[in-house]
């Protein structure tokens, strides 16, 4: 097999491939190529280019459809999302609620106060997110924007982990036990040894690393030895390095001397990352080594033949152990590279922000993670996109709900909402009545064919 | 859908019609500049347990006292910095922190801030902050009264408890529940067994968490095959499963009876008063409005305000509709050692105990 296909879609492939006419037809016909290997494989089940762990056989181009919809769609979809975000903050405002009462005497109050009430917590949640026009002097303005690439940033590393390892074709939901086994490792290195500047830091980074990398790793082996499913080791991995971090934060060497609350001792400053705008900012070096990772990554899947024995099993084990690649050992390999990245959010957690080991340590990012991976695609920049996002909505979340008192839960409904309509465009079409005829439902031909090239629309 | 639409048009409707107030009108109430706030741990202001025992305190504080309120609640444990940092910058005079997670980022933003003022519950500093009160409880010494009820109210001869997490404001309940039932045994020359805590191994029974309440009511259900006829689960919400699994063994006809904590349960878990024998209850709401009301006339420090039987920051509640289970003399052996404990004749240890 050969790393070098044509760009377009080679001849010789069945009538029943024949390109749609769609303004998408170039990149599906790409698409195509990458699925069939420039057509030295059979189309497979699911398509190397959207290898996101889907069942087989299930609808894998709503990813596709993200991102080929017009800017007219995306437009309207974060409109929607405001729109109705808007609607629920302001079913929970209590001047709304007052005004409500006298609707039909005075309805311009109602309106006003569904007006300000929407408008407020969307401002808060841009000051909170990116620029704070309020701040004092620009450093205190851009506080915020800081704020957002310092959350992002553990939410970047997970989400190239799980990313990676949809590529390949494994449903990675462990990010989370990874993140926390590598916390143990990286906050007890961190905690427990005493080195120099520098070494003291890179060690933690290694031991983090390792850490996740072996949490994952171990996933791959049993999954490449004995068949077990990902998905579920994976979940139980979760539990496993949960319920054991919780119990060496019963044990005295995890605990502070003298003190026998679940949690850990400081974080050495030699051991924690530098914070790279100074101390006024919580943004430190770990955002700059997702940068470097988000860009390792995109090397891996496009440009070296590691990363194109992953998409190759993602897309068709049979097929690519037929070729001569070593099924096993990719699954091991990408396994234990998604466990390592993860681990780097873990080391962003314990030496970049929290600086001690509880049993918080992993937060919920390693299940935020599969959303970042599959709102930006499993691609690195979209994911690396994903993770500012979500980075922006948890730290205006902050904001939304000092300045306006909007509930935290209400604030997390809005976002999910807003998630909900950019991931699904289509929806938006359906809601405004812009969907193109529908199409008839596949056509017999269409079964051999590989699935990216169903609709581009 | 249409039902739910109709539904929400007619209450609208309904509620709709009010007269609109005049323009113009103002607020009569007096209004104060000081600003209260609240900075929850990730249990949410709804944790049944002492982020909304705090909470409600701070809320009746603005009733109270006229102040205003800012509150933030934390979803995970990265939330706590960022929330701290933007309740010192919305202009907070006190902020309020629940529990020991809170504890380093409460020390760092009270450093930095040294003109805000700070409380945290449930926690201590070793070397105190000049600007932090920590609001603590001897919640053993509460706790032992309801030991000693139990053994003197259980007709099994067996009572048990579990706890959420091993924390030492969990275990500090079970190390006085434990005392209490040892000293019944030592007064009375009785054998009453505890389930679920081993005060010298420090160990028990534990749920692994703050939310699963479908645990605590089969280990509650354990329990009840062991023997027990008495439960205090020390777990927040989880008390709940306990509940369930007692009420039911009621129905089946065991005479089966719950002890609740932090809060008086007769009031706050109503579901489960025909079998509620008492509560161990943490006053932290009168707390945080004391601590309130003194910082807003200028008398803040940073003594820790310990709860004990003495302050009536730890209670024992009243017995509701099971006082008549609880005999004339065992009321008044608990108001004895009650007074012993307040006098200090009686000192009840536990390695959770506040040292201060």
């Amino acid at each position: 097999m050969s790393e070098k296909h044509p760009p377009q879609h080679a001849g010789g492939e069945p009538a029943g491939r024949a390109q749609q006419p769609t303004p998408a037809a170039e990149e599906t016909a790409a698409l195509v190529s990458v699925d069939t290997a420039g057509g030295a494989m059979e189309p497979s089940a699911v398509p190397a280019t959207a290898q996101s762990g889907q069942l087989p056989g299930g609808p894998d181009t709503l990813l596709r459809k993200i991102f080929t919809g017009s800017g007219m769609v995306s437009v309207l979809a974060v409109l929607l999302a405001l729109i109705i975000g808007g609607l629920l903050i302001a079913s929970t405002d209590k001047q709304v609620a007052t005004t409500a009462t006298y609707l039909f005497a005075r309805p311009t109050d109602f309106l006003a106060a569904v007006w300000n009430a929407a408008t407020r917590s969307y401002i808060a949640l841009f000051q909170g997110s990116v620029f704070n026009p309020r701040g004092n002097g620009v450093a205190a303005q851009f506080a915020p924007f800081m704020e957002t690439l310092t959350i992002a940033t553990p939410l970047i590393t997970a989400g190239l982990g799980v990313a990676l390892a949809f590529r390949a074709g494994l449903f990675n939901i462990g990010a989370q036990g990874q993140i926390i086994v590598a916390g143990i490792l990286a906050a007890w290195v961190g905690f427990a040894l005493d080195l120099p500047m520098g070494l003291h830091l890179l060690l933690v980074l290694v031991a983090g690393i390792i850490g996740g990398a072996f949490w994952g790793g171990l996933v791959g082996v049993l999954k490449a030895r004995t068949g077990a499913h990902e998905v579920i080791l994976t979940i139980m991995f979760n539990y496993i390095a949960l319920y054991f971090l919780r119990y060496l934060l019963n044990t005295p060497a995890f605990q502070r001397p003298g003190e026998s609350n679940p949690i850990s001792p400081i974080l050495d400053p030699t051991a924690v990352y530098p914070q790279i705008f100074g101390s006024q900012y919580r943004l430190h070096l770990g955002f700059l080594l997702a940068i470097a990772a988000t860009v390792l990554v995109w090397w891996l899947l496009n440009r070296s033949t590691v990363g194109f024995e992953f998409r190759a099993v993602g897309a068709n084990p049979k097929a690519a152990q037929t070729a001569g690649i070593n099924v096993s050992r990719s699954t091991i390999l990408v396994m234990a590279l998604a466990g390592g990245l993860a681990g780097m959010s873990g080391v962003a957690q314990v030496a970049g922000t929290e600086k001690v080991l509880t049993d918080g340590v992993a937060a919920t990012y390693g299940f935020d993670a599969i959303t970042v991976a599959l709102l930006g695609r499993s691609t690195p920049w979209g994911t690396f996109a994903a993770g500012l996002l979500f980075g922006a909505f948890r730290a205006g979340a902050v904001q939304m709900q000092i300045q306006t008192g909007t509930p935290i839960d209400i604030v997390l409904v809005v976002q999910s909402l807003i998630v909900l309509f950019i991931a699904a465009p289509p929806l938006v079409r359906a809601i405004f009545g812009l969907n193109p005829r529908r199409r008839k439902p596949a056509r017999p031909a269409k079964s051999r064919e590989a699935a990216t090239t169903g609709g581009a629309a | 859908m249409a039902g739910v639409a109709t539904l929400g048009a007619s209450a609208l409707l309904l509620t709709a019609c009010g007269a609109a107030p005049e323009a113009g009108s103002t607020s009569t109430a007096e209004a104060s500049d000081y600003t209260g706030c609240i900075v929850s741990d990730s249990g949410g202001f709804d944790d049944q347990s002492f982020n909304q025992s705090s909470y409600e305190g701070l809320k009746k504080a603005e009733t109270d006292l006229g102040i205003k309120v800012n509150q933030v609640e934390s979803k995970t444990n990265n939330d706590f910095e960022p929330n701290l940092r933007a309740m010192v910058s919305a202009g907070c005079d006190l902020t309020v922190t629940v529990g020991f997670l809170l504890g380093d980022a409460t020390k760092a933003q009270a450093e930095a801030n040294p003109d805000s003022h700070f409380a945290i519950v449930d926690f201590g500093y070793e070397t105190p902050i000049a600007n932090v009160k920590p609001i603590i409880y001897d919640t053993a010494q509460a706790a032992f009264l309801a030991g000693y009820l139990a053994a003197g109210t259980t007709k099994t001869g067996t009572v048990a408890t579990f706890g959420g997490i091993k924390l030492p404001t969990v275990t500090i309940f079970m190390d006085g529940y434990a005392d209490g039932v040892k000293y019944y045994n030592e007064q009375k020359g009785k054998d009453v067994k505890l389930l679920g805590w081993n005060k010298e191994a420090q160990d028990g029974s534990f749920t692994g968490d703050f939310e699963k309440q479908d645990v605590g009511k089969q280990l509650t259900q354990n329990f009840l095959d062991q023997g027990a006829d008495i439960v205090m689960p020390v777990a927040g919400p989880v008390g709940k499963g306990a509940g369930s699994a007692l009420k039911e063994a009621k129905a089946a006809g065991k005479d089966v009876k719950l002890i609740w904590v932090d809060s008086d349960g007769y009031l706050t878990a109503p579901d489960y008063k025909d079998i509620m024998l008492s509560s161990v209850m943490k006053t932290m709401g009168d707390a945080v409005e004391a601590v309130v009301k003194d910082d807003k006339e200028g008398n803040f420090d940073n003594t820790p305000y310990v709860g004990t039987l003495a302050n009536d920051g730890v209670q024992l509640a009243p017995f509701h509709d099971l006082d008549s289970q609880v005999p004339a003399e065992l009321k008044s052996e608990l108001e004895q050692i009650k007074k012993d404990i307040i006098d200090g004749k009686l000192k009840i240890e536990s390695e959770a105990s506040p040292k201060a």
